[in-house]
């Protein structure tokens, strides 16, 4: 296995000399094993991850990450890429503030730019109940150590001189709850660098490879039947987001989640105008600018259960109106591109992490909305629970079993916007 | 956005109605007896079927009555609507 290069500065003059011809491929193209000793489904953020920090951080290197598409096409590719870790209940903010320690030192530990960055995010507030409930969530973040601040309208329009502040709206504005250390990162950046560090340390990447069934011995789980033919393993993590309730019929179990269509959309690239992440639950719209220029902007997912990657177009009409009363500047603005995702949802709106019915099985699931995010915790902690059988502090209280105990992390009405 | 063919108005916008979830899932009959997994069971886990799903539909902004659908989740094509407490047909996807 070649050493990849080492990007740096001289990297990209050296390169530059030959017109950029001779880059080095970021990852091998493998031919599958017969055996590994860890298989990974899905070649999302979250799987690469997990495959990464089992090579770092457990050394184990006998590792495959199966995708049926490309890298990085499923969720991770297609998400607004707000990153924050402000979430109410303690559990949450273990995990969530985990990942946001590790996407602070991200780039550097990968070598490869994963563009975080933390221009903060605002939560907006339209009433007097929205502000208390703000402040009570901003209390309870603040007890586990994590930065948050109220803001009054004054404030906000310090940090976004272009909101509309008028009284006579429908919705005026009231406040926000400010996390200055979230933000953005790029999001296909994160699946490739992770990619390409798990595959320096010798993992198999194994792309357009479809998981089509398990293979089971008595309880146990052995391998996986793959449209590339069969591949035995001693341990099989599941982490294909949307796609979970299908994997986990394969397997005979079923998941407390179901899948839904959640789009967004992107506006014609202008000059910089705002420097934050913006969000409101109320009105339900948030929004970005990306380092293009264009506006990212997101809102609520379908009602219906859906695999169709599309989302509806009256939800569209709806999170435009709330932008173009939030933002009247932007009301002649084009957008320019449409797309949907498929993501997975808990009832608790809190992710699965951990064991199956099947030994051998563990699955990272019930992200929905809002995993992008966790992308660099989640991956830790999971691979920590396929490297020795157990869930991770962290993720333990994130069981499947939770559903049975009442144990559950109801992050619904805490989030105000899930994202 | 899709149509939906109420089976007491006939074809509306999916914006007339709101969507009830997977539909035929049966209240248990001995609650008292049940476990805790059997309750998770009936309460949590859900089909989530890549496929024929059997949904229920409510004509929130229309005649107000709820029904069920059988849609196809991968094409969102609603192959049949059919009333609160009716079999589902059989169909294929
Ligand atoms: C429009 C949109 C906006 C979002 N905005 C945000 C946001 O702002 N902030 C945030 O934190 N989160 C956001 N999310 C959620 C976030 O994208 C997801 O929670 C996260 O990316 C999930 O990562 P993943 O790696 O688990 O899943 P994915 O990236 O979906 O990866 C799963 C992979 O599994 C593969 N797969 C499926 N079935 C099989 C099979 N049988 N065999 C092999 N491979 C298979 C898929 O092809 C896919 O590549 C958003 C999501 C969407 C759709
Ligand atoms: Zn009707």
């Amino acid at each position: 296995m070649a050493t990849p290069t080492k990007y740096s500065i001289w990297s990209l003059l050296r390169n530059a000399g030959s017109y950029h011809q001779n880059w080095q491929r970021v990852w091998r193209q493998p031919t599958p094993k017969d055996e590994y000793e860890v298989i990974v489904i899905g070649g999302g953020g979250h799987g690469l991850a997990t495959a990464y920090y089992l090579a770092t951080v457990h050394g184990i290197t006998n590792v495959a990450v199966l995708e049926k598409g490309w890298l990085g096409g499923g969720n991770t590719g297609r998400n607004t890429t707000v990153v924050r870790s402000n979430y109410l209940y303690d559990e949450s903010s273990g995990i969530y503030e985990l990942s946001m320690k590790l996407w602070e030192g991200l780039s550097q530990e990968l070598n490869y730019n994963v563009m975080f960055s933390q221009r903060g995010v605002i939560g907006l507030s339209h009433d007097r109940h929205g502000n208390d409930e703000q402040s009570r969530r901003g209390g309870a973040i603040h007890l586990n150590g994590i930065d948050s601040e109220i803001l009054n309208v004054a404030q906000v329009r310090a940090l976004v001189p272009i909101i509309n502040t008028s009284p006579n709206i429908r919705y005026p504005l009231f406040g926000g709850m400010l996390q200055r250390r979230g933000g953005n990162a790029r999001h296909d950046a994160v699946a490739w660098g992770y990619a390409r560090g798990a595959d320096a340390r010798g993992v198999d990447i194994l792309q357009e490879t479809e998981v089509i069934g398990l293979m089971r011995e008595g309880s146990r789980v052995v391998g996986v039947e793959t449209s590339r033919g069969a591949i035995r393993a001693k341990r099989v993590g599941i982490v294909v987001a949307g796609h979970s309730g299908v994997l986990a019929n394969m397997a005979g179990f079923r998941l407390p989640l179901e899948s839904y269509p959640l789009q967004a959309l992107v506006s014609e690239p202008i000059k910089p105008v705002l420097h934050t992440v913006i969000m409101s639950g109320k009105v339900h719209v948030y929004l970005s600018q990306s380092d293009k220029g264009e506006l990212v902007i997101g809102a609520s997912r379908d009602a219906h259960n859906s695999y169709s990657q599309r989302g509806s177009f009256h939800l569209i009409e709806e999170q435009l109106a709330a932008l173009i009363e939030l933002f009247p500047i932007f009301g002649r603005l084009r957008m320019m591109r449409q797309w949907g995702g498929i993501v997975d949802v808990c009832p608790d709106a809190s992710p699965i992490i951990g064991k199956t019915p099947i030994e051998g099985l563990f699955i990272n699931c019930g992200w929905g909305t809002g995993g992008f995010k966790a992308t660099p915790g989640s991956g830790w902690v999971f691979a920590h629970t396929l490297a020795t059988g157990e869930p991770h502090s962290i993720n333990a209280p994130f069981s499947l079993k939770r559903f049975s105990s009442g144990y559950l992390i109801d992050e619904h009405g805490a989030a105000g916007v899930a994202h | 956005m899709f149509q939906i063919d109420c089976p007491f108005c006939g074809p509306r916008w999916q914006v007339e109605f709101v969507c009830g979830g997977e539909a035929h899932i049966e209240r248990p009959i001995n609650p008292d007896m049940l476990s805790d997994d059997e309750w998770a069971d009936y309460v949590f886990m859900r089909t989530n079927s890549k496929g024929m799903h059997y949904e229920r539909w409510c004509h929130i902004h229309g005649c107000r009555q709820w029904f069920n659908a059988a849609r196809d989740t991968v094409s969102d094509k609603i192959h049949a609507t059919y009333r609160m407490g009716e079999k589902p047909p059989e169909l294929s996807s």
